[in-house]
Order: structure tokens, then sequence, then C-alpha cells
């Protein structure tokens, strides 16, 4: 089994901050993996990391095989430099996709603070998410020459929204929907530049036991019928030992547990890490 | 029920067509037939700076409004347009009389050339809409090339470099070193203007520069349009609402911030060259930021995001500024009782505090950032037409149905 995504000593520096300390993991195709840890243990960062929204000062992050990332430290970060592995990319030029690009490779995402366009509807959401692979540019848009290619896409989306059960809701405001819906709504547009691999961060922030369950079922079916891998972030123990193959724990940054759910359920130091902070469901 | 569909979206159609159809003919009355009155003479040049900020607001708004990129390049882009169609459409024989202290270097005119092979109206008409166009491909180049550095910075950057941008090409303009081609600090004239646009019938002549400017006018803003309702417009939206999300989504900010910034340029070149018919001279001294922000003021009164609000407030705004209110400085009301404080200047008073009433009380302009649907006039017409018949709930449905296709 290949794996879809391999991340290789990757370290975010924030002036003194190091909120990602060498963190290195793999996805295996086809699996649902999670990343725990908590608050402020770097896993948005690390997140952002690999979908190109920060350029991590060290490290490499390759997508189906081939180098995605690749970064070592630079200018003043050469001498503030608190990280490990400061010389182990130095002689390799440095890969800086902007998101857009990484998006384009197969990988999608959603984000723990809700980011859907607010002043456009459920439908126009997750249309706008099909424009990346439209087969059009800008002058046959305005003049109209490719409309196969826009009905193309406005049937795609509504076909998406009716499998996501959000075709009730199409033309209404996206930011009108209750919060659990947004959080679909954000999946389904994720789902809409058909990812190989989707990111999840916290995607059951706010939500209801209930709704945390019939997520978790969710999760498994998508990854199913998209042929998806999925990389999450979660705080809900229960969920990401029922759904996750393989778990990484981080603290300040750093790793420190990996395994299936049973061995870190029973890991001492992820125990203590979480001691107090087991039921934040922020 | 797919008929009635079709029907009803085909009268949002023709209802437009009529309305158009019916500005076009009030253009050509206005320029050919009806009596030159003290009302007709406001109402043309009003019409036509009516039209032309329409578009220069429009161009704006696309940026502003529905890009999310505060720019206040607009006065530069209207300079290099202006001053690109003078200087291609100024006969050749009138160079040396415009460009008195220099040595002209363009010593062609478009319009001239085209006069020649299709005859005098109609060459004259085509050339100027190539010139016109080509005012607009330079502008867009200038947008093209300043968007490389400009467009990578955070929104008050931007708007401190494009006007910073307009600032240098208005001096730039009036350097002598560059007096060749932009007569330095000296006006251009003799250009072709809205005067210069008539067809001969025998002895008759058709006067067509109102209509032309509209024409144009409504060309460039349906492209506006047909662009804000395509994919790369709701593009637009989304990097507007949210660049994070809209760069995971894998809308590239650069490459669509460009496309944005170009055509929004090219416009502002177009309706900047239009501005240099419509004055019959043009120098680059008056192309201040006030220009800009006077723009920027409309297209919030009109509404940031909406396209019909930018073209209703730029009519509104021309004809109370430069007519309407105009009895405020001419001393008394409506002619009759003399009012000692109506005197100069005092227009600009009354004016500046319904403006600033404007923008505090009413901050989503008229039109928020909702549009005039033709398609909403058309399914209103026929739910009235269909009470009369009393098969109303029937039809409700329909028209309802209809707008959300819309
Ligand atoms: N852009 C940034 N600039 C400076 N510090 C940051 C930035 N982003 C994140 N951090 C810091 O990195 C640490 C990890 O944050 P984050 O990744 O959001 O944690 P988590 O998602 O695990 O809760 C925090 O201490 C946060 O303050
Ligand atoms: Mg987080």
């Amino acid at each position: 089994m290949s794996n879809v995504l391999h991340v290789e000593n990757v370290t975010m520096q924030f002036g003194g901050v190091v909120a990602v300390n060498n963190l290195s993991l793999d996805i295996p195709e086809g699996k649902i993996v999670a990343l725990i840890g908590p608050n402020g243990a770097g896993k948005t960062t690390a997140f952002n990391c690999i979908t190109g929204v920060y350029q991590p000062t060290s490290g490499l992050v390759e997508f189906m095989g081939k180098p995605m990332v690749r970064s070592t430290p630079k200018g003043k970060m050469k001498k503030q430099y608190k990280g490990q592995n400061k010389e182990l990319y130095s002689s390799q030029s440095v890969i800086d996709p902007n998101p857009d690009h990484i998006t384009k490779l197969g990988i999608a995402r959603t984000f723990q603070n809700i980011r859907l366009w607010k002043s456009m509807t459920v439908f126009e959401n997750v249309l706008i998410a099909k424009h990346m692979r439209a087969k059009q540019n800008v002058f046959s848009a305005i003049f109209r020459a490719n409309a196969k290619e826009e009905k193309r896409m406005r049937e795609e989306t509504m076909a998406l929204l009716q499998e996501q059960g959000l075709d009730k809701f199409k033309d209404e405001l996206a930011t009108s929907l209750p919060y659990g819906l947004q959080r679909r709504l954000e999946i389904a547009r994720a789902l809409a530049t058909n990812p190989k691999l989707l990111l999840l961060d916290e995607p059951a922030a706010g939500m209801n036991p209930q709704e945390t369950q019939e997520l978790a079922e969710f999760i498994k079916q998508i990854r199913d019928k998209y042929n998806l891998t999925i990389f999450l972030i979660e705080h809900h123990m229960d969920l990401v030992m029922k759904i996750s193959d393989y778990i990484y724990v981080i603290d300040f940054g750093s790793k420190i547990a990996e395994g299936v759910p049973e061995e870190i359920q029973n890991n001492q130091r992820v125990i203590d890490a979480y001691l107090g902070v087991a039921d934040d469901d922020e | 029920m797919t008929n009635t569909l079709v029907k009803k979206n085909n009268t949002g159609k023709y209802i437009a067509i009529i309305c158009l159809a019916l500005v076009y003919i009030l253009a050509i009355l206005l320029d050919n037939f009806l009596p030159a009155t003290s009302f007709t003479l406001m109402l043309i040049p009003v019409l036509q700076k009516g039209a032309i900020y329409a578009l220069l607001c429009v161009s704006m708004n696309l940026l502003n409004g529905f890009t999310g990129l505060f720019s206040l390049g607009q006065a530069g882009f209207m300079l290099i347009g202006g001053y690109v169609y003078a200087a291609i459409t100024i006969p050749a024989a009138q160079h040396d009389s415009v460009y008195q202290y220099f040595d002209s270097a363009i010593r062609f005119s478009i319009p001239e050339i085209l006069s020649n092979v299709i005859g005098k109206g109609p060459g004259t008409i085509v050339g100027v809409i190539i010139s016109l166009i080509i005012a607009g491909l330079i502008a867009a180049l200038f947008a093209f090339l300043i968007g490389f550095p400009v467009l990578r910075l955070k929104s008050d950057y931007l708007a401190i470099a494009t006007l910073g941008f307009a600032e240098i090409i208005r001096a730039v303009f009036q350097w002598e070193g560059l007096g060749a081609i932009t007569n330095g600090s000296n006006q251009l004239r003799k250009y072709v203007t809205l005067s210069g646009m008539e067809l001969n019938f025998g002895s008759f002549t058709l006067e067509l520069g109102t209509l032309f400017l509209f024409v144009i006018v409504t060309v460039c803003v349906a492209l506006v349009v047909l662009l804000i309702n395509s994919s790369y417009g709701r593009a637009l939206k989304a990097i507007r609402d949210d660049e994070i999300a809209a760069e995971a989504m894998g809308i590239s900010l650069f490459k669509h911030k460009m496309i944005s910034f170009i055509i929004s340029s090219f416009f502002a070149g177009v309706g900047g060259a239009l501005l240099a018919m419509f004055q019959t001279t043009i120098q680059a001294n008056a192309f201040k930021s006030a220009m800009t922000y006077e723009i920027l003021l409309m297209v919030v009164i009109g509404g940031i995001g909406s396209i019909s609000g930018s073209c209703i407030a730029s009519f509104l705004y021309i004809a109370l500024s430069e007519w309407i209110l105009r009895f405020l400085d001419e001393g008394s009301l409506f002619g009759l009782i003399s009012v000692p404080f109506f005197r100069d200047g005092f227009r600009k008073v009354v004016f500046s505090v319904v403006i600033m009433i404007i923008v505090l009380f009413f901050s989503k302009g008229i039109m928020g950032d909702k549009e005039i649907s033709f398609k909403g006039i058309g399914g209103l017409l026929t739910r009235l037409k269909n009470k009369k018949k009393k098969t109303a709930p029937a039809a409700e449905a329909v028209s309802e149905e209809g707008e959300a296709n819309e």
C-alpha cells in the first residue's frame, strides 16, 4: 500500500515560537488518519504547512510520491532557527506552491472556523469550487462560448448537493444554515474539487453527540464513495477512536505518540498530555 | 409548465430590449429632431456625462465591489485611455497646430485612415471604435505591468500604491520629455469628438454622438455583467468574500485579481477616452485623485457590488451636481424669490451635505448589492396580468420558479 501523503521533518517557526517541531507522518491510501493533541499543539498549523497556507521553515512534504513542499531555514531564520535538522534540505531547491496549486494536485480541506462564502448561496458555494477544473478561459466564459461546460458544472454541483442531502437548501445563503449543516456544506465544497486527500480540521466542533455520531458514519461513507484518503483533526475522542485507522498525537508541536486507536488509548504520555483537557470541546 | 417558463424568461429579455431601444431612439431624437430648448441643451450633456460615468463606476465596481480590491488608480487609467485616444485620432494635418512646442511623433489618425477607405461617416465611426479599443488596451497593458508588484499587496497598501501610480502617471504625462506624444503640459485637442459621429444622407446629416456613446457604454457594461455572471465572476466574488477559502478551493488569487484589474482598467481606459470625446479637449492635470474619489463616491451611493446601482447613481449624481442643484448658485428660487445665500458655491455645500447624509444613513447605497432584474419586472407584469385573469395561484408558482432560475 502506498502513501498518499508523506510528511518529513516539518518544522514551522513563527518568530521565536516553534508551532510544529520536526513532524513526520505518513498517510496510507484509503485510510482515515487522525491528528490529535491539546489546544495550541500545532495541529492546524501542520495542516496549513501541508496545504501551502504557510511555507514551513524547514521540511519536506510529498504527495503521491512526488515532492510538493520543500523548505530550509533562510535569511534571519538561519540564526533564529530552534527546530531540528537545520541542514537537511539546504542543498535541495525550495518548493513553495500556493494553496491553489496544492488543491489542484488533489488535496482539499475544511477549516476549523468555518469559511464559507457568506454572500453566496449553498449552490454557489459548491459551484465555485468547480471553477478550478473547468475547461474555459476568461473570454470563452464572458462570451458563453462553452455553455456546455457551465451546464456540466451546474449539473455536477446539483448531483453533489443531492448526494449530500443539501439540495433542499440550495438557494439559501450558506451562512443561514444551522452550524452542523454548514460543516457538511464545507465538506461538500471540498469534495467538489475532486480531491484524492481530504483534510478535515475539527469537523465535529460545535456538534451535539447525535450529530457527531452521524458525522462518523458520514466520513466513512464519503471515504468509500469518493475513494478518498482522509486526514482529520478532532477533539471528540470517541469519534476519533471509532473511525481512525491510525492516530498521530502531537503536543507543543512535537509528535508524542502514534499508533492504532487501542495503542493510543493506553499510551501514558497521551493520557498525561490530555489530562484536564479531555472534555474540551472548543 | 416549461413552456410558460421559457416564455417568461423571454419577457425579461424583451423588456430589456424595449427599454434599450427607447433610450436609443430618445438619443437620436435629442440629437436631431427635438428643438433645442434650454431644457434639451442641459439634458443632452447630462445624459452623455452620466453614461460615461456609469461606465467608469461599473469599471471601478468590478474591482472594488466584486473582487474586493480597494484600488484608487481609476483617474490614472482614464488619463492613459483619454490621451491614447486623443493622440491617435487627431487628423494628420492638425498635428502641427496642436503640438505647438513639440515635434509630434504620431503622424497618423486612425479615423482618417479608415475614412479614406470606406467613406467619411462610417470610416470615422469605425475608426473611433478601433481607437477606443486601443485606448482601453493600452490602459490594460499598464494595469498588467503594475499589477505584478501591487496586486500582491494587502488592501490599504494596494490603495496607496494605485493612488501613487495615478499621480505619477499624471506627472509623467505633463513631462516635457514625452512632449512629442503627450504635448507636455498643454492640452490635446482637435481629435474626433462626439459631434464628429455623424452620417450624411445627401444633404441631410444624422447626428449620432449621443447614440454612439450610449451604444458603447451599453456594450461595455453588458460585457462586465457577462463577466460577473460567469464562472470567473463567481470566483472574483469568492475572493472578495474570503480569500483564504477561495485559494483553498483552487482559485489562484493572483491570476484572478490580475484578470479583474486588467478588465477594470480596460474599461477605465475606454471611459477616459469617451470623457475626452465629451470634453473636446484633454489635459493631464485635470485627472486628479479627486476624480477617482468622485467615482468611488458614486459607486458607494449606488451600492458596492451592484451594477445597476452604479448606473443609477452616476446619472443621479451627474444630474444633481451639474443641473438640478444649479439654481442654488443662481441667487433665486425658481427664478421667483431671491434668496441671498443662494450664490456661487452654495450648490457644492448642499451637495456635500446630501452625500454625507447618504453615506451616513444609507451606507449600503441605493441598491445594496442587488440588481434591477428585467426578468423580475417581467415576472411582476405577468403576475399582474394573471391576477386580472383570476388564475393567480398557478401563475405565482411559475413566476417564483422563474425568479429562482435566474
Ligand atoms: N500565523 C501565526 N503567527 C504566529 N503564531 C502562530 C500562527 N499560527 C499559529 N500560531 C501559534 O502556533 C501554535 C499552534 O497553533 P494551532 O496550530 O492553531 O494549534 P491547534 O490547531 O493545535 O489548536 C499556537 O501557539 C499559535 O499561537
Ligand atoms: Mg486548530
